[in-house]
């Protein structure tokens, strides 16, 4: 009798058994790295052959041009300039939609009384906002604070409105025959009860805060990725341009990230209920 | 007590009326436990809603200690049908809750919660969310924070229905005791015409849709009553067969 080798004694199962037998299978993450290795080979071999190096540029002066920024430290001062609207105008609007949000939600007549108004101003483009805020908060870090909070705000105030309105009117029932005051009904179970929606609307919210920011910048700034990308278009630098959205794509992906481990953390219950 | 005058609920839906409940008149006295059993869907939970003043009856007056009710009734422990406990919260959390609300001091509120938890055989699950228990450890957790929770009269709608045939023995003897310990008044809710002859002074008999009560029989089984063992007396079944020959027509009625 034969035993297996010992590393395939050991392997863990996945959680789905049943698989063809024969070749173990590649994990999904090597043909995700081989997709990207092969967009980046079919890159470099497009540009200055079927397409214009001007318009594509091309991974290695892209790679080259974002070794030299973090080299000489100079993308650090842009994405710490970004990433601090980003989250300040992120806190600033999630805060402000959230209480907006609840007010309104627990007050039907402030709600009735807002309606047509809020309605209006949701429908506007927030980034249309952009030369309001350069006149009020000038050209430094301010503007681009308000505009990512502007945005973040009427997201996070909708879907906590929309879950404030969703609690189960059975369990605001129980509170009140418990003889909860209205305050503990706030605090205790509506506020609870809405969470799930708050944090649907906070992840919807985050990559607009980017957003904002960005776009801020692009319209008059000094620093930033935002200012970065704008300016490197302007000298016909694309590989700058491309340098500079590595960055913004990479700075998404950890905010988001962070928001979802934060909702992990504070909705325990539902991650052991389901 | 409570007094039900000439109650009628109609419901509105779309412009046409349903009546769940037409004319209801019956009283509850302090430290009574009443007992209304009818056909399913017959209007009894609407009666339980308007006596804890949630619902408003569409005629007549709900009169609680001489007041009529016109807004929820705090006086009162509701265990509704549905468990509404609070599923971001612990067991024990749950079951401290109306403490809570009271201002109990936590180490207080979790020393009588676990008691009540215990009662209930929910010991070692105080830990656990509700969307982690069964439907019937959902409504022990509810039952034991509406005991907890001392009200002066306690509304139970079906407590007991997803419970199994000793376990529901196990809580008609735990409910006994804590409302009579407590010298709290209840109406309970039931279509188990065993359960309602068991625990209740009182049992009402509901006609189908629109509810109106078309019966009434005292129970005199002594107190405190052996919950395990009443009902093998023969004051028990008498008591059982003549309900039960009145609720059977109603059931044969709804069939024709």
């Amino acid at each position: 009798m034969t035993l297996p080798p010992q590393e395939l004694q050991n392997t863990a199962r996945p959680a789905t058994a049943a698989r063809p037998r024969g070749r173990p299978p590649v994990p999904m993450v090597f043909w995700q790295l081989a997709l990207g290795i092969g967009l980046l080979l079919a890159w470099q071999g497009a540009s200055g052959r079927l397409i214009d190096n001007f318009f594509i540029s091309n991974p290695i002066d892209v790679a080259t041009r974002l070794y030299r920024w973090t080299a000489d430290g100079s993308i650090f001062m842009h994405l710490a300039a970004t990433l601090y609207a980003t989250v300040l105008g992120f806190v600033i609007g999630s805060v402000g939609g959230a209480v907006l949000g609840i007010w309104l939600g627990v007050s039907p007549t402030a709600s009735r009384l807002l309606n047509p108004y809020l309605n209006a101003l949701n429908a506007l483009p927030k980034v249309a906002l952009a030369p309001l805020f350069v006149l009020w908060f000038g050209l430094g870090i301010e503007s681009k604070i308000a505009l990512a909070a502007m945005l973040v705000l009427f997201l996070v105030f909708l879907n906590t409105f929309a879950g404030v309105r969703e609690v189960d009117q059975d369990l605001i029932d129980a509170a009140r025959l418990m003889r909860a005051t209205r305050t503990q009904l706030v605090t205790k179970v509506i506020i609870p009860a809405a969470m799930s929606w708050v944090f649907a609307g906070l992840k919807v919210a985050m990559p607009y805060a980017l957003i904002g920011t960005v776009l801020g910048e692009m319209i008059a700034a000094n620093r930033g990725l935002g200012y970065l990308v704008q300016f490197s278009g302007s000298q016909f630098d694309t590989a700058g341009v491309f340098a500079v959205l590595i960055v913004i794509a990479l700075l998404a992906v950890a905010l988001n990230y962070l928001v979802e481990l934060t909702q992990g953390r504070m909705e325990r219950w539902r991650m052991i209920s389901r | 007590m409570i007094r039900i005058e000439n109650v009628s609920k109609s419901f509105y839906r779309g412009g046409s009326a349903t009546d769940a409940v037409r004319g209801m008149n019956f009283t509850v006295a302090r430290e009574e436990i009443v007992a209304i059993i009818g056909p399913s869907g017959c209007g009894k939970s609407t009666l339980l809603n308007m006596i804890a003043g949630l619902y408003a009856p569409t005629q007549g007056h709900v009169v609680y200690n001489g007041a009529i009710v016109s807004d929820v009734n705090v006086a009162v422990g509701y265990m509704t049908q549905k468990d509404s406990l609070l599923p971001w919260r612990t067991v024990l959390d749950n079951v401290a809750f109306p403490l809570e609300l009271a201002g109990v001091a936590w180490a207080e509120r979790a020393r009588h919660a676990s008691a009540v938890i215990q009662h209930v055989g929910l010991d070692g699950f105080e830990e656990r969310y509700p969307g982690e228990l069964s439907g019937g450890m959902r409504k022990r957790a509810a039952l034991a924070r509406m005991l907890l929770y001392g009200a002066e009269t306690v509304l139970l709608d079906e407590p007991f229905a997803a419970l199994d045939a000793q376990l529901k023995l196990a809580m008609h003897d735990l409910m006994l005791r804590l409302i009579a310990e407590n010298r709290q008044t209840a109406v309970v809710v039931t279509h188990d015409l065993m359960e309602a002859v068991t625990l209740a002074d009182r049992v009402l008999v509901c006609t189908r849709r629109p509810a109106t009560i078309m019966m009434e029989q005292r129970i005199d089984l002594p107190r405190p009553r052996d919950v395990l063992h009443v009902r093998f007396t023969s004051a028990f079944k008498d008591h059982y067969d003549a309900l039960w020959d009145r609720l059977r027509l109603e059931y044969q009625e709804e069939r024709v």
